[in-house]
């Protein structure tokens, strides 16, 4: 497993997204209410790009007349067609199975942690004061 | 919300050649059409402002899905409504997507359904030339299409005329719904119009005549309405058929843009089933239904039907014919079609250009 150092946690402040690409690959971090989750950025429906798309929570309804919306935040929609987009899961909401995106860990990770310790951020220039959004591949 | 900017315009990876077929230009405001607008309307519509002939005027019967129905990345950076900006349509469309010709259809501010006929007419040629001056001129990959007033005869043929040997047009725009089935007499001299200058009639979905888009009233949610502009269109064809335009007008070509495909081949059967049985009620129909649109009917391709299977997909076209196909995007609404990934199926390489190109270019003569 490889580890990367793709932003530091106050380049994407809560509710906002970066796209990023790590070996090729275009990855969408989200930050939602401090938590931070990537997904593959093209949709596998008709490719646009979901770091585009608006970030919603979930709306549901036991029965006609009767709704909730909860996990503020936690999907995308996708700009073009709608698709959700689960953060946490890279699933959509409809087709979980068949239509979905890769979800990468990523974790926060003090300075301290790269200086010090066997892990190195090459590409990226790391001060031991800031936290890092680090992503597992 | 903060987005760090995606480039989603590397060029497509084979050398699609595209003929988009359906591309939508907005304005950004109304003031744009003054300069092609006559003083007097130019201060009619500054005092009394534009009054279709349906309820909520300049809405859409229902809020779309996103604003404008627009990508939620079709945005100008400079401001105004997505289409509205040339330089973002290169970059976001007809670059990345080797557009080669894009047919424009301007839907909103519907000069053709104003209840102000002459403001209407005024309103037809003013965005004619809007077209031409502000897209076709600029972008020569673009072509303009003739709006008209469906329900004011007289001046959509005068409109058509005026335009007609003009190579910036390649078809005249109807909007579905129109006041009474489209196959009625009464629309009948926009049809000869259509011959003698040798364009096609094409219907695209919407309209806003006055009429509930459901033909049970009006639904309630947008996703119920989306469903029925096929409902919509299967009136338009089969008013055709049975009024027996196709017979008096062997010559006429109608384009059925964005209404969906997989209704065509159980239409048609059902047509042919009926004129078995039904005939002699409408002996001007000489041939079975089917013949007629077979014969007189194009199809555009978006929204693409998902029918979950290549095997289903490829069945439809062969019912439905391939060569009767147009690929059109829909750019910059919501349901955009992407060239590359729209067709869910397995096509040849003869099949995917005659869809996204050959097709398109036969039926509009662009090689003449």
């Amino acid at each position: 497993m490889t580890r990367h150092v793709v932003a530091t946690v106050d380049q994407i402040p809560p509710g906002a997204r970066m796209l990023v690409t790590v070996d090729g690959r275009e990855i969408g971090i989200f930050n939602v209410g401090g938590e931070f989750f990537g997904i593959g950025n093209r949709c596998p429906h008709n490719g646009a790009s979901l770091c585009r798309g608006r970030s919603v929570g979930l709306v549901e309804a036991s029965e006609p007349g009767s709704y909730q919306l909860s996990r503020r935040g936690e999907l995308v929609r996708c700009p073009w067609h709608g698709w959700e987009f689960d953060l946490r899961t890279g699933k959509s909401w409809c087709e979980p199975d068949r239509t979905r995106v890769r979800s990468y860990d990523l974790k926060v990770e003090p300075g301290s942690v790269f200086t010090e310790g066997p892990l190195r951020a090459e590409t990226f220039p790391v001060s031991i004061e800031k936290h890092y959004v680090v992503l597992d591949v | 919300m903060s987005i760090t900017d995606v480039e989603r315009s590397q060029p497509a990876k084979h050398r699609l050649q595209v003929i988009d077929c359906d591309i939508h230009p907005a304005m950004t405001s109304w003031t744009e059409v003054h300069p092609f607008l006559e003083k007097r309307w130019i201060e009619h519509l500054t005092i009394y402002g534009s009054h279709l002939r349906h309820a909520f005027s300049e809405a859409l019967s229902h809020p779309r899905m996103s604003p404008d129905a627009a990508r939620v990345d079709a945005y100008p950076e400079e401001g105004g409504p997505p289409g509205s900006s040339l330089k973002l349509m290169q970059k976001q469309h007809l670059d990345p997507n080797r557009v080669e010709i894009g047919m424009l259809i301007p839907l909103r501010w519907n000069p053709g359904s104003q209840r102000n006929l002459d403001f209407g007419a005024a309103l037809t040629r003013a965005m004619n030339t809007w077209q031409v001056e502000r897209w076709v001129r600029q972008e020569p990959r673009l072509r303009a299409s003739v709006l008209v007033t469906q329900e004011d005869t007289a001046s959509a043929v005068a409109e058509i005329d005026a335009r007609g040997g003009d190579h910036n047009f390649t078809q005249i725009l109807i909007l579905p719904r129109t006041d009474e089935p489209l196959g009625r007499r009464r629309y009948w001299p926009i049809f000869e119009a259509a011959i003698r200058n040798d364009l096609p009639i094409t219907v695209h979905v919407g309209g806003t005549g006055g009429h509930p888009s459901a033909a049970g009233g009006w639904p309630s949610y947008y996703m119920e309405e989306h469903h029925m502009v096929a409902q919509a269109m299967q009136a338009v064809v089969a008013s055709l058929v049975f009024e027996g335009v196709f017979e008096r007008f062997p010559k006429l070509r109608v384009v059925i843009m964005e209404g969906g495909l997989g209704w065509i081949p159980s239409l048609s059967g059902r047509m042919d089933k009926h004129w078995n049985r039904l005939r002699s009620e409408v002996p001007h129909v000489k041939r079975p239904p089917s013949e007629y649109v077979r014969e007189h009917v194009w199809f555009t391709t978006q929204p693409m039907e998902e029918t979950g299977s290549s095997a289903t997909l490829l069945d439809l076209f062969e019912r439905i014919g391939w060569d009767r196909l147009l690929f059109a995007t829909d750019y910059p609404h919501w349901d955009y079609d992407d060239p590359r990934t729209a067709f869910k199926a397995n096509l040849t390489e003869t099949q995917r250009h005659q869809l996204l190109h050959a097709n398109a270019r036969k039926f509009y003569g662009l090689d003449a």
